[in-house]
């Protein structure tokens, strides 16, 4: 079945590129799926600065990329690495760097560079436990709001959450095509404990994985206006070397890709970033639901937590509770109107995460006070304890 | 078998992620159920202390860590010091005869194989672990011996297939000679 983001965007898929894809049952740990989904999406170029829990993807990537055709570069450090990948988009080959938290906080400002020149690249960040260097070895959640959020002005972006290294591959696949579909970074929001993780890995044959190639302009030199868009709100794209005039800048700038220091451009072009995010969330989100219809507790939960929480829903549910799941598989956008939804019929939602509030602070706005929200925040290092989360669906279903 | 937990511990180089890694895959690639394993990330390098852990499941790994293993498997003296606390009371040890010398808890059950010796009469000690994985096999009868012989095969490098199917059998072998000297109704000597 075609995933609802491909079917949605219109857009004709081919098939992957059979020299990246190691077709075959495995068994991979997170880091290693995730670099053999990038592969299979067809990247071709990775430029990243090592770090832990991260290195594995492009250890992976790096041993395979000679006999797939792929040149991965290891840079100075992350600024490096992120524009690396942002200049690389622009050849028309996709591209990818792989982080962690420190490395992540580092890529930020290229990370908006990346959404205001609409260059699609995917950003892997693997998290672990923060603030600063943190516990590097160990699990966190705690950069979600930063994928958001991290850098400065306003633009959408795109984020995913793996909750296994079988996402971890699938998911890889989906954060390449979506960022050619909309043209911005696309943030693959791992977490250490997914990536060292080694369980079963299902690669399927080339033919029947969806690729979403480079949306390239038909229209000739003297009509292309590199930042024009019509109703779909993403230009199409040149390449650079394919004889058009083309200009891009981090600054304000006009459908030609100029500099333009007013209001109104600002207005036209900020705007759009946003809204081709927004008003295209209906067809980029992707929740997984259980037992929600006729529940009085939603468990909202992504990554790594999701499986733990299910314990604990299990547990609840032994002890009478009526709880339901909701599971972010795309975390940015956000579900909002879902939430909203489940607001007006649920009690409470329940939001357990490696962190210490932050997509439940989502959660509390599309609640807005018709259902309580309790997040079960954990400071990171390891996963929650089952019962704890059995608990705090005990108490709010009361 | 609802969920089993298996830590498997020694210093690090001898091959302590390998055995994790066939047993996990056996169980879950060839027998077609569920296995998370996990390998410990610290400051280890070659000659300290290094473990990793596998949980398996009829049905999808929730919980990924292991907190009360099943067995243990403990080539190293200081990783069963480490770790024996944590095995299940009725939990099982696994050990290498001439490094490990558990003293385990009255409703536990140790079973030792001088792993070392015998992939150094193999010609080649580097397999021990692989010995160690056939003893394991037979002793616990976890997963299914054909599986376990499938995901040797598959990672081990080419050309050490057949090194490691004979160290493989040798500890396997070892193993039924042993259940079958302790086996109710053997001759007691």
């Amino acid at each position: 079945m075609r995933a609802h983001y491909l079917e949605a965007s219109g857009v004709r898929p081919v098939p992957a590129d059979p020299r990246g894809v190691l077709a075959g049952t495995h068994y991979l740990d997170g880091d290693f799926a995730c670099g053999e989904g990038a592969m299979a999406a067809g990247c071709r170029f990775v430029a990243g600065y090592p770090i832990t829990p991260s290195t594995e993807i492009v250890e992976r990537i790096g041993r395979r990329f000679p006999f797939v055709g792929g040149i991965f570069i290891q840079m100075e450090d992350e600024l490096a690495s992120m524009a690396a990948v942002v200049g690389g988009s622009w050849t028309g080959t996709k591209c990818m760097t792989v982080t962690s938290g420190p490395g992540f906080s580092l890529m930020m400002e290229n990370i908006g560079l990346a959404a205001m020149m609409e260059t699609p690249v995917v950003v892997v960040d693997v998290q672990r436990a923060g603030p600063s260097t943190g516990l590097p070895t160990m699990v966190g959640q705690g950069d979600m709001m930063q994928a958001r959020w991290g850098s400065h002005g306003d633009y959408g972006v795109i984020a995913l959450s793996p909750r296994s290294p079988q996402e971890a591959f699938d998911l890889t696949i989906d954060a390449f095509n979506l960022a050619e579909l909309y043209r911005v970074p696309v943030l693959m929001m791992m977490d250490e404990c997914v990536g060292h993780m080694t369980e079963k890995v299902v690669i399927p044959p080339a033919d029947q994985i969806e690729i979403v190639p480079r949306r390239l302009t038909k229209q000739s030199p003297a009509e292309y206006l590199p930042y024009r868009a019509d109703e779909s709100l993403v230009p199409e794209m040149i390449r650079a070397g394919d004889g058009y005039r083309f200009h891009t800048t981090g600054l304000t700038h006009d459908e030609r890709g100029y500099p333009t220091m007013t209001v109104e451009a600002q207005q036209v072009l900020v705007r759009r970033l946003v809204d081709k995010i927004q008003k295209n969330a209906h067809k980029i989100i992707r929740v997984e639901e259980d037992q929600t219809a006729g529940a009085d507790v939603v468990v909202v939960s992504y990554g790594i937590t999701s499986r733990v929480a299910q314990l604990g829903v299990e547990m609840a549910r032994e002890r009478g509770a009526r709880v339901g799941t909701l599971r972010l598989v795309v975390c940015w956008p956000f579900p909002e109107a879902r939430i909203r939804e489940l607001a007006r019929v649920v009690k409470a939602f329940v939001v357990p995460e490696i962190n210490f509030g932050q997509m439940s602070l989502e959660v509390e706005r599309c609640a807005a006070g018709r259902a309580i929200t309790t997040g079960v925040p954990h400071a990171g290092g390891g996963v929650h304890d089952p019962e704890e989360i059995c608990r705090a669906i005990l108490e709010a279903a009361r | 078998m609802d969920r089993t937990e298996v830590r498997v511990t020694g210093y690090g180089g001898q091959g302590v992620v390998l055995i994790s890694t066939v047993i996990g895959r056996a169980w879950a690639v060839h027998a077609g159920k569920h296995a998370a394993m996990i390998q410990s990330f610290g400051p280890e390098a070659r000659g300290s202390a290094c473990s990793a852990t596998l949980a398996m499941s009829e049905t999808e790994v929730l919980y990924p860590y292991v907190r009360h293993p099943d067995v243990l498997v403990a080539m190293s003296a200081e990783g069963f010091e480490l770790y024996k606390d944590e095995l299940k009371d009725e939990g099982v040890v696994v050990y290498e005869a001439n490094l490990v010398h558990p003293v385990v808890k009255p409703t536990q059950r140790a079973y030792g194989i001088p792993s070392t010796q015998l992939a150094e009469a193999l010609g080649r000690v580097l397999v021990q672990n692989v010995v160690m994985l056939g003893f394991f096999s037979a002793i616990t009868k976890l997963v299914p011996m054909e599986a376990m012989r499938e995901a040797l095969r598959h990672s081990v490098p080419a050309g050490t297939e057949e090194l490691n199917m004979k160290a493989f059998e040798k500890g396997r072998e070892y193993a039924e000679k042993l259940l079958a000297e302790h086996a109710p109704g053997a001759a007691k000597t």
